[in-house]
């Protein structure tokens, strides 16, 4: 079965932006084709033509009669003989990326499939966009070893949706006490470490981890948060919190711990990323030690450089998330790390919980918000807005992620397909009850967004498509 | 004028006219209170339940009285012994109490914000007596009340604010509530116990006890709570009576007039000398008799006054 997507702008940032047509055999890229050479309009079936529109893709399979292709194509070598294996993909007035990776995600199986399965999480990432997504291990049991390494892997191959790459913890049940079994997960599939959801209290300990993980080429994520800190807080320390009677977390709480851990990055050399960076003073340090050469990225979520502390109103918990949304000088630091290059990554940190755990009080409601299905229209504002250019925001959503990663993510020849095909113009309301995720807590519910992804490919498998019939 | 709020959830969404009339409201009731039969047929025939999840004596006591006067039936329910200690949600408990018809729900909470929560998901009206740390509106309001009996208007008075700000729905109702009516207000505290940003709510910060009850014409003691020790807001209390404890000394710095307030129950000896607490400038047990009567108002106006009656 072969796929040819044609007349997308193609955006492999650092590789190439230019009007493409991209042919998929099975599982690879085969072929990166000129459009006039390789397809000429005329040739096209009337049927495929009409149905093109700026604003969605076309999915067209074995349409392409056989007078369709010139002979030039054809002898080209890339395109197959026989015209019922090819799928044509109108993408013209659509803007074609290297499959977009989220890596921060909770999809929460094993052990709490009431708020989301690996399934239904894998297709949410593939709705948004995803074609890979990291799974973080605090779930029940933790992914601290590798038959849960291995379970996650399982259920993520039967999916139908988003790739699944199993993070692991750095300790045993993510306790802080005893390392975790890091190599042995490695070897079953694992692609970092983090006791996300709670901090490696003790310096020790992660003085060890990372100097370990040092030994395996693979990242370590920090979640930095001091716990003493934040001390029973529910929303960010500040004037909103006070009128509201909402014990506050400090800027500090997380930013103590960057700057520990970026202390031990230097220390040990290990590559530290920091996870959902949400505050100014963090940005600074992170900012300073990259000068210093020392071994750290970072991320940012979508509602960090979207909302502010002053938006958390009449006790809404679908604004409760952890690290809290952050005052407007935090929210312009974030932008600024952003632009500058600070922060390299954006990852939803998708959180999802059921209604009973978030419609509650809101110092007793669960932390988290779901983000797979929003991520990529929100990043886009910033991209509308000026403060990043659509190279630099696939950079932090496709290229850098994978980078974090230890991998590549190109579209070129021969490497595997996935991709990501992106309406950038389509404006509409976000509505939860649309969302594939098991979860709807989301505060984004009614915000009018542009753009957003009409088709995800991996290895070469539509996996979502936005295209009615 | 006609008061049209379905609930009393905190001061900030009351405006200065709504304060005035709640406060005209009170003072109508406490005739009531003197009476040999203290008691009138307003509210025959309404239900009042008193929903206190944290416990309270005082202010429990206070709302029962009330209904009671105004022959509104009244029935209270606590944490324990409900289904919350079962681990029902409270919007599932309120829902099932909404189910029985009360007019008024009457709530404490632990949690700030739980009465806003529950009042946009009932039809009854909800008056908050309290939730975690961020509003208690009818033990400001009877501040409120108080001082404007004691000194015949509220603004242009210096009222001085001492205690555990951060930690306190008193605090933060009485700021928002008597800057609204035109006084200042003047708090103090250790640097521990002032929140980030709470001058937004209408006040300055004094920096010492002294500059703060100098030529004050009311002084407003918080209690301290003990628990709070382990929480590092202050070494002794020992150390906070020395500071922060209002004794003769620091009151003789404020205006000859001045008046004395706590919301009870206080710790004599820490932030309040005993023989403060009972000189004749303490309004302390008048705070206490104009609570029943305020609380009064409140039932009349969400469930029996204006909002129901046609205009005039």
């Amino acid at each position: 079965m072969q796929i040819l997507i044609k007349g997308a702008r193609v955006l492999d940032p650092g590789n190439m932006d230019e009007k493409k047509d991209i042919l998929i055999d099975g599982e690879k890229i085969a072929a990166i084709l000129d459009p006039s050479e390789a397809l000429p309009s005329g040739a096209l079936p009337s049927e495929t033509k009409s149905s093109c529109a700026a604003s969605s893709a076309t999915v067209t399979s074995g349409a392409v009669s056989s007078g369709a292709l010139s002979p030039r194509a054809l002898s080209s070598g890339a395109v197959s003989e026989d015209p019922a294996d090819i799928q044509v993909i109108d993408a013209e007035g659509l803007v074609l990326v290297p499959g977009l990776m989220d890596i921060h995600v909770h999809l929460r199986e094993p052990g709490h499939e009431y708020k989301e399965t690996i399934a239904t999480g894998a297709a949410a990432a593939a709705r948004g966009g995803f074609t890979a997504v990291c799974a973080m291990p605090n779930t029940v049991p933790v992914n601290d070893n590798a038959q849960v390494t291995a379970f996650v892997l399982e259920k993520a191959r039967l999916a139908k949706g988003a790739r699944v790459y199993p993070v692991g913890a750095i300790s045993k049940g993510s306790a802080g006490t005893n390392l975790a079994e890091i190599q042995d997960m490695q070897q079953a599939g694992i692609k970092a470490v983090t006791d996300d959801g709670l901090p490696v209290a003790d310096a020790q300990l992660m003085r060890r981890a990372l100097e370990y993980c040092t030994g395996l080429s693979i990242p370590v994520f920090v979640h930095a948060e001091e716990i003493s800190l934040v001390n029973g807080g529910a929303m960010n320390e500040g004037p909103a919190a006070t009128f509201q009677g909402i014990k506050g977390i400090p800027n500090a709480a997380e930013a103590v711990m960057v700057a520990r851990d970026i202390l031990l990055s230097q220390l040990t050399g290990a590559h530290v990323h920091f996870c959902h960076i949400s505050c100014k003073e963090s940005i600074e340090l992170i900012r300073r030690a990259k000068e210093q050469g020392i071994r750290v990225t970072c991320e940012t979520a979508p509602h960090y450089f979207t909302l502010i502390d002053e938006d958390v109103k009449d006790y809404d918990t679908h604004f409760k998330m952890n690290p809290p949304l952050r005052s407007k000088k935090d929210r312009e630091a974030v932008i600024q790390g952003l632009a500058d290059g600070t922060i390299d990554a954006i990852a939803s940190d998708h959180a999802p919980h059921s209604k009973e755990e978030k419609d509650l009080e809101f110092d007793q409601a669960a932390f988290g918000i779901v983000g797979l299905e929003t991520s990529l229209p929100l990043s886009l504002q910033l991209v509308h807005s000026g403060v990043l250019t659509l190279a630099a925001l696939i950079r932090k959503m496709a290229k850098n992620p994978a980078q974090i990663l230890g991998m590549k993510n190109d579209i070129i020849p021969g490497s595997r397909a996935d991709l990501t095909l992106i309406d950038l113009n389509e404006t509409y309301t976000i509505d939860p009850a649309l969302f594939v995720s098991k979860s709807r807590n989301t505060p984004f519910a009614g915000m009018a967004v542009q753009g957003r992804a009409v088709c995800t490919m991996k290895d070469g498998q539509i996996v979502f498509s936005a295209v009615k019939g | 004028m006609r008061f049209t709020k379905k609930d009393i959830l905190d001061i900030h969404s009351l405006d200065p006219e709504e304060i005035a009339f709640i406060l005209d409201t009170a003072m109508g009731m406490k005739e009531i209170s003197q009476r040999p039969v203290k008691k009138v047929p307003t509210l025959r025939g309404k239900t009042i339940v008193l929903f206190f999840q944290e416990p309270s004596t005082r202010t429990k006591l206070s709302f029962e009285i009330a209904a009671k006067r105004l022959s509104a039936d009244s029935v209270a329910i606590a944490k324990a012994g409900s289904s919350m200690a079962k681990g029902e949600t409270l919007i599932d408990t309120v829902k099932n109490l909404e189910s029985m018809r009360p007019d008024v729900i009457v709530m404490r909470h632990s949690s700030s914000g739980a009465a806003v929560q529950v009042a946009r998901r009932v039809d009854c009206a909800v008056i908050n007596a309290g939730d975690g740390i961020h509003a208690h509106p009818s033990q400001a309001l009877l501040d409120m009340m108080s001082v404007r009996e004691n000194k015949g208007r509220i603004e242009g008075l210096k009222l001085a604010m001492i205690g555990d700000i951060a930690n306190s729905r008193v605090a933060r109702s009485n700021i928002i509530g008597f800057s609204k009516m035109g006084a200042a207000v003047s708090i103090c505290a250790p640097r521990t116990m002032i929140p980030a940003g709470i001058t937004a709510l209408g006040c300055t910060v004094a920096p010492s006890m002294e500059a703060c009850v100098t030529d004050a014409d009311v002084i407003m003691m918080l209690r301290i709570q003990k628990e709070r020790q382990k929480d590092v807001l202050f070494p002794s209390e020992r150390e906070y009576a020395g500071c922060f404890g209002l004794n003769k000394a620091r009151l003789a710095l404020a205006k000859t007039d001045v008046t004395v307030m706590h919301p009870g129950p206080m710790n004599r000896g820490v932030e309040i000398a005993s023989d403060v607490a009972d000189a004749d400038c303490s309004m302390i047990l008048d705070q206490v008799t104009n609570g029943v009567a305020l609380r009064m108002a409140l039932y009349y106006l969400v469930a029996g006054g204006s909002r129901y009656a046609d205009t005039d």
